[in-house]
This record gives structure tokens, sequence and C-alpha cells, in this order.
């Protein structure tokens, strides 16, 4: 009994400031949506945000297509949330995910594409560890770069985001350009496309990625390398004082985090868009860094908050339609996520909370790399 | 008596707890006169700091009063108590490093001209004269990451102040000072006395306290134990009043029985940082049973010394040797494998992960060992194993710690320190290494640390000791080194070893200039 009590405190602790910034977004997000319903309708209307969010609500939860529809856009952000969280363990920022979800999904539309023809056992998995290995790889370049260098993975990142998309824009334009079609794209997977497991569109990735969050999980608190992981994520100086290798954890972090990242790559690509083509959206990524600060980094947090911008995604059409509050309202809600996440002393005095933890501390790794201590180098000679 | 003027500061009845239910401050009585410097004497989790933290506006009472100058207030927050003329100075340094002295001085006081543009001139101005006044050497536009640890301190002092500061708290203030730094703060302090100011001073040192207090008030576990004058008691009795029972401030060291040779260290040379030599040919031995002393000020080269032996920095040449066989490129977890534990000196940094629970501390150098660790490659944590250990630990070193699951940086810091002793002391030990050891701890850790360590001397482990206290060195050392510049300037046997020989050496080398 003490013993749940106490886990339940420990949840309240972590979640406390997570939930109450979504509130107070949610509020300040309606002021917004009030002021604006000027331009729309005959002066203001003070109604108009609680109707917005009830269709938002019934077009995420309202039937089993919107359930559907947000666990298929809550799948890739929960593998990019774990890409971006696992980073934050070992104290870095991977900004680097929507560079690492292209080159999974550039991998798995490939590799796709090539079996389509061979059966679905095959094909899938095939295609799957393609994205996964791929995105791997691409994490492992600023994660070498770091240990070896002490280049800071944000920039490193940032590039490589950029390379990325350049790259394969030219790749699938030039090398694997698949004939037939007016513009540049990849071949038909095929057999290559997950399976749908229910309805219309739940596709695989779905249990995966629930899969992913436990393994993740498993990973950073029952093994002896995610302990190396964190805590040279907490205290490098001490890691090594230890005895641990924080070069080889931070190399093998951003490897992982890619393989992450090249993961929700694959699924969106084997489970939704199909084929690969320039200027296919990447925003997983960037919206990945906003899901694992509101997850606390935690698998489980992660997991939830992926589902709420999932939600979003799949609610806003309908809240477009029924109150003609545009779509772009749910990208100033999460931004007013992060933003009240980051001054959490704005919703302290709001909610007078005093418990919970002083500061984010996924926050102080985005703001502290910069100035903090150096690279974490080879030993001093 | 009657007719003479209310203290300057009195607190009535103080009491705090915290929702963990411990009572950090039960019902504590201060008054602090006009003129006096007034030592707050106690352990480390006494509750001096919470005290003060209330005094300060930043922890609220639950019960008590406060009253200055005789009339009862209310402290909401530091901008009160600023307001009132208390100024804190605390143990951790409240400044910008990348900020300018002056700029760190006047923060939150800007004097502005024509609107909102920042007059930094008057202000250095203003500072120059007030340093000048107190009689420190500090230039106001130098870079406060720029300066020594002293002179930060400094910089605290100016800035409470240039605050007007009447009462000024100074939370520990000689536990990162050399002798020497000690001695000028102690002057600065008797200064501010003289020109009417009231100090009051958080320390565990009795020296120190029987030096410069006029008045000590003694705390032991949230309450006020004792009240003393310098003139009326000494060391004995206040460390008695502070711990609750009789202390031997001296170790009782027995004999030693040194066996053959275990660590042995020779021509060893070392940069630091920047690549410039900071080991310059080091040679020295320790035997099983035996404690060796290094003495030495800081910055003499022991901490790349230190970081050469754990394996964190390579040395450039020279050889350390184990039991007779050379550790060359070893790495750490080697070393340890071998049957060497290091006591490191920063335990902030080296020593523990503060976010992690006390039992993941506890085996945090081993934990990729059996037991800690089970099932293929080692991978699996075993907690059943971490716990248990933890447990044990804590129970045979007497951590004050809640549960294991506590987080080691809700301790306090020689609670902390004995959670790294606990842990490198149960290794499998052929040598160990301490690094300050003891640095900021309360006599009763010290003690309780002190004869850990004799008891490891005495069952055949070879010792060698790193200390900035001179008489820690003397006082648990068979053999002190003297070292300096980088070299070893000097040996003696502990009969030899007399205070003022070995400061002499490790102030001037002792070779002619």
């Amino acid at each position: 009994m003490t013993r749940l009590r106490s886990a339940a405190r420990r949840i309240w602790q972590v979640a406390t400031i997570p939930l109450l910034a979504i509130v107070l977004a949610f509020v300040a997000a309606g002021v917004v949506i009030f002021v604006s319903s000027a331009a729309t309708s005959p002066g203001l209307d003070p109604f108009l945000p609680f109707a917005a969010y009830a269709s938002l609500m019934v077009g995420a939860f309202g039937s089993g297509n919107g359930i559907a529809n947000t666990l298929v856009a809550a799948a890739p952000l929960v593998l990019g949330g774990l890409a971006v969280g696992l980073g934050f363990k070992a104290g870095l920022f991977n900004i680097g995910v929507a560079g690492q979800f292209l080159v999974g999904a550039f991998a798995a539309a490939v590799a796709g594409a090539q079996l389509a023809a061979a059966p679905a056992g095959l094909a899938v998995p095939v295609a799957i560890l393609a994205g996964a290995i791929a995105g791997a790889a691409f994490g492992f370049v600023p994660g070498y770069l770091k240990a070896r260098t002490g280049a800071h993975e944000v920039v490193t990142t940032i590039m490589l985001n950029n390379a990325a998309a350049l790259l394969l824009t030219w790749a699938v334009s030039d090398v694997v350009r698949a004939p037939g079609f007016t513009f540049a794209r990849t071949a038909d997977i095929g057999n290559s496309a997950l399976p749908i497991l229910l309805g219309r569109n739940l596709h695989l990735g779905i249990p995966l990625a629930v899969v992913m969050v436990f393994a993740v999980r498993w990973l950073l608190d029952r093994t002896t390398i995610g302990f190396e992981i964190r805590t040279v994520g907490q205290n490098p100086s001490a890691a090594r004082y230890a005895g641990m290798r924080p070069v080889l954890m931070t190399a093998l972090t951003m490897t992982l985090s890619g393989l992450l990242g090249g993961l929700a790559g694959a699924i969106q690509m084997l489970g939704v868009i199909g084929f690969y083509a320039p200027g296919i959206t990447a925003s997983v990524g960037f919206d990945s860094i906003a899901v694992a600060l509101l997850g606390r980094s935690d698998p489980i947090g992660i997991l939830f908050a992926a589902l709420l911008f999932g939600a979003f995604r799949a609610g806003a059409p309908l809240m477009q339609i029924e109150t003609s509050v545009p779509i772009e309202v749910i990208d100033i809600i999460q931004a007013l996520v992060i933003l009240f996440l980051a001054a959490d002393v704005v919703v302290r005095r709001v909610f007078r909370v005093r418990a919970a933890r002083p500061v984010i501390s996924e926050l102080a790794t985005v703001t502290q790399t910069w100035a903090g201590a150096g690279p974490v180098g080879p030993a001093k000679s | 008596m009657s007719d003479a003027p209310p203290p300057v500061l009195e607190m009535r009845g103080v009491t705090k707890r915290f929702p963990t239910g411990t009572v950090a401050n039960d019902a504590i009585d201060l008054e602090v006169r006009t003129g006096e410097i007034h030592a707050l004497l106690g352990e480390n989790g006494a509750g001096k700091t919470t005290l003060m933290n209330i005094l300060y506006g930043l922890v609220t009472p639950d019960a008590g009063e406060i009253r200055i100058d005789g009339r009862p207030v209310t402290i909401r927050d530091p901008a009160d108590a600023i307001a009132r003329g208390i100024g804190m100075v605390h143990q951790h340094f409240m400044l910008i490093p990348v900020l300018s002295v002056a700029e760190n001085v006047v923060l939150g006081q800007e004097i502005v001209r024509a609107g909102q543009v920042l007059d930094l001139g008057e202000a250095a101005e203003r500072i120059r004269r007030l340093a000048k006044n107190l009689g420190f050497d500090i230039d106001p536009a130098s870079r406060v990451d720029e300066l020594a640890v002293g002179q930060q301190q400094r910089v605290e002092i100016l800035k409470a102040i240039y605050r007007n500061a009447r009462i000024l708290v100074l939370d520990e203030p000689t536990a990162v000072l050399t002798p020497q730094e000690t001695r000028e703060i102690f002057g600065v302090l008797r200064k501010l006395r003289a020109e009417g100011a009231s100090v009051i001073f958080i320390s565990h040192k009795l020296d120190e306290v029987l030096e410069i207090a006029d008045q000590i008030t003694v705390v032991r576990r949230g309450r006020v134990v004792g009240s003393r004058t310098p003139a009326n008691c000494n060391e004995n009795e206040l460390a008695e009043l502070m711990v609750g029972r009789a202390v031997s401030l001296r170790v009782d060291r027995g004999r030693s029985h040194p066996g053959e040779v275990i660590l042995d260290v020779s021509g060893l040379r070392v940069n630091d940082d920047r690549g410039q030599e900071a080991v310059r040919g080091v040679d020295l031995s320790v035997r099983a049973g035996e404690i060796v002393g290094i003495a030495g000020v800081a910055g003499n080269g022991q901490d790349e010394l230190v970081e050469s032996l754990i394996g964190l920095r390579r040395a450039v040449a020279g050889a350390i040797r184990l039991a007779g066989q050379d550790l060359g490129h070893a790495s750490v977890d080697e070393r340890r494998d071998r049957g060497m534990a290091f006591v490191p000196a920063d335990r902030h940094r080296f020593g523990l992960v503060l976010g992690y629970p006390v039992a993941d501390n506890l085996s945090l150098t081993r934990y990729a060992e059996t037991p800690f660790a089970t099932g293929f490659a080692h991978i699996l944590r075993n907690f059943r194993a971490i716990l248990a250990h933890a447990v044990r630990l804590i129970q045979e070193f007497d951590v004050r710690a809640s549960s294991p699951m506590v987080l080691a940086g809700t301790l306090s810091g020689g609670n902390q320190q004995k959670v790294v002793v606990a842990r490198e002391f149960t290794h499998d030990l052929r040598a160990l290494v301490l690094d300050q050891p003891t640095r900021g701890l309360d006599v009763g850790s010290i003690e309780f640390i002190h004869k850990q360590v004799v008891a490891r001397r005495d069952t055949g482990v070879a010792i060698l000791l790193l200390s900035a206290e001179l008489d820690e060195v003397l006082d648990l050392s068979d053999r002190v080194l003297v070292m300096f510049r980088g070299r070893i300037v000097g040996s003696f046997s502990a009969r030899d070893a007399q205070r003022e020989k070995v400061g002499l050496l490790m102030a001037t080398g002792g070779a002619p200039p």
C-alpha cells in the first residue's frame, strides 16, 4: 500500500508540471481562438474555443476511425520522442531526428520496393530493418564526431538534417527513380507495406512503437548499458572515475537514437506514405523534440505525450470543418505547451505548485551543453 | 543592563519542519548584538544553514519570531532581508562568472543614468572606495572567473556591504580557503566588527570559532544545545556539545607493521590540462599496512598525481607499479580489478552522481560486476544485490539516510562522503588512494573516517593520503612526504615530522633561492 502510494507520488511529482502546462496552453490558445473569432464571425464568440476543443476531441477520440487516426499519427511520434528522450538521458540533444527520419523512410522505401513481390513475412521485416539500420548509421555520424572531436551534436545534427534532405532528393531523382511516374519517386512497396491489423489504417507500426517504449525503458532501467548511459548524462566526470566509457556511450547513444528515428521513418513510410518523393514532410522530427520534453524523457511519459500530439493531428481537421478554427491552432497549442514547460515558473505561479522538481532537467541539457563542460573527450594525456 | 539597546537581531522559537518529516530547526533562539562576531557552530545537517535561510527569506519558518533592533519583522524573500540590512555570503558563491566584479556587485541595484543606460563607471568607483576601506585588493573591472576563490568570496562580501548590510551572514566561509586566505578574511571580519557591523559566522571548525568569535551558539539536530564565549570553553568541550558525546580529536593510530612494497611510483611525470608539466619526476612507494601522507599546498601537482594513479590522466614518463606489476595504460576499471580504490577530492564532481539514489552510488564503481550485474556479459542489473549491499554499507558506515533509495544529493556533506568512503573501502583492497578524504566534514564524520582508514591499514592495505589539512597528514601518516612544485622535496618518519619543519618545506620547497 505504501509502495503504491509512493509510486503515485513519484508519478505526480514528475507529471505535475507537464500536465499543468498542457492545461495552461489550452487556456492561452483559447484566448487566441476567442480573439481571432472576430475575423471569421460577426463579432466575438466566447463559446468558440469550447466548440473548437470539443470538435477536436470528437475528431480524435469520438469514433473508431478517429481513434485509429490518433494512433497512426502518434506512432512515429512515439519513436521519434524516444530517440530524442534517449539522447537527453545521455546528456545529448539530438535535433537530428528529422534527418534520421528521412534516411529511415528512404531506406525502407527502397528496400520495400526491391522486395515488393517477395512474401510479406520476409519483405516487411527486412524493409523495417533497413530503415532502422540506415537511421542508426546516420545517427552514428554525429555521435562519432562528438566522441572523437567534441563537435557539438546540435550543430552537426542540424547540418545533417539538411544534408539528408538534399542527398535524398538527389538520390530519388537520379539514382532510384521509379520509371513510369511523372515525378521523381520510388517504386511501389507492394508486399512490404505494413499489414493493417484493424479497421482501415491501424498498421503494424503501432504495436511496434509500443514495444519500443518498453524496450527503451528496459534498456535504461534494467541494464548496465542503460545505467552507463544515464550516468554519463548525469555526471560524465563521475562516470569516467567509475570506469565507464563516456566516449563510447556518446557514440552508442546517438546510434541508438538514430535507430529509433530511422524506425519512425520506416513505419511511416511502410504504413502510411508508401513511396519516397522529394519534400515528404519530416515535421515528425521536430515534433519529437516537443514530445520528448513533454514526456520528460521517460518512455511512458513519451508514449502519453505522443498520443496527445497524435490526437491533435487527428482531431484538427474536424475542428476546422465544424468550427472554422484553422488547423494551425494546433501548432500554437504545441508551441505554448513547450513554452510553459520551459517557463515552468509561470505554471508554478498560476497553479501555486510547490512540489515537483525545481527544473526540467532536459531543458538544462538543451541550454547547458553550449556553455557547459566541453567535449567528452578521451583520457587526457 | 536593562537600558542597554536591544540586540540587533533576535530569533525566538524558530521552528522549521520539512515535508519529509525532519525537523531542521526546533524552537531555536539566537541573539546577536551590534558589533559582535557570533559563531553558529554545529555539525553538517544540524540546521545552521536552514536557520540562516529563514533569516534571509529563502525558507519560510513554521513558527517563531524574528526581531531586528527590537522590532518584530517578517522576511518574505531575500529582497526583504536586504532591505533590512541583512547580507549573506553563501557557501557556494552566487556570482556570475562571466561578468566583471563591478557588474556582479551592482546586479539588481544598478546605477542608471539618462533613463536606462547602465553607469558602470560610477559603480566601479564606489566599489573601488568600498574595497579600499575593507583593505581588499580587487580590480572592479576584472572578470569573476579570473579570480581566485578567496577573492571571489571578497566579491560576495562587497556585494553585501554595497547593499548596506549591517548583519552579515557567512556560511562556512573558510571551507574553500587556504590557511593564508582564512587569516586574511578574519582580518576583514574584525574590521567590519570594529565599524559596528554584526557578523554571523557559520562553521564547524572549532579552532576557527575559538579564534574569531565573541559569542558561540552551538546547535545539534535542530536545537540550541549551548552558548559559550571563547574565554570560558575549549575545543574538547565544544566538540562534545556539538556531537553530543565525547570525541577524540586526535586519532589513535597505534603501531604500523609495514610489509612489502605494494604501490611503487618511479620517475613519474604528468602534464596538466594546459600541457604544462605538473608532476616533475615523482618517486614514492607505499608498503602494505602503511599510511604515507603527502603534505603540500594545493596546486603543487597533487591533482595530476592522483589522476594518473586513478588512470584518468596519462603519464608522460615514469611508471606506476602495483605489487610489482606495471600498470602501464591500464584503465580505471582494470586498476580497480587489481585491488586499487580511490576516494576523490571532489565528491560532487567525481565521487557521486547526486541525482542517483544512495544505493546506486554505493555500487557505482562496480556496477558491471557480479553480484551487481548478472546475465550474459553482465548486462542485467541485479537490484536485489544492489539494495542488499546498500543496506549493509549504510548500516556499517552509519550513513544517515532514511532509505537506500534517497537521492545522494539530498544527504549532508558528511554523509555523502561516507557513501564514497563506504563504497571504496569495501573493494577487495590492496592499495587505497585518499585525496582530501575529510574536506568540509564535521568532527564526528572526520573521526569516523579516520578510524576506518587506520582499520584498513591494519588489515594490510597500502594507503596513500593527500590532504591540504596539514594536521590530518601529520595525525594519520606513518611517513610524511612533502610535495612542492611537482616534486617530492622531503620525507619524514612520523616521529620526525614536526609541524613547523613540514610547514616550512611546504611553503618554500626547502631549496635555497
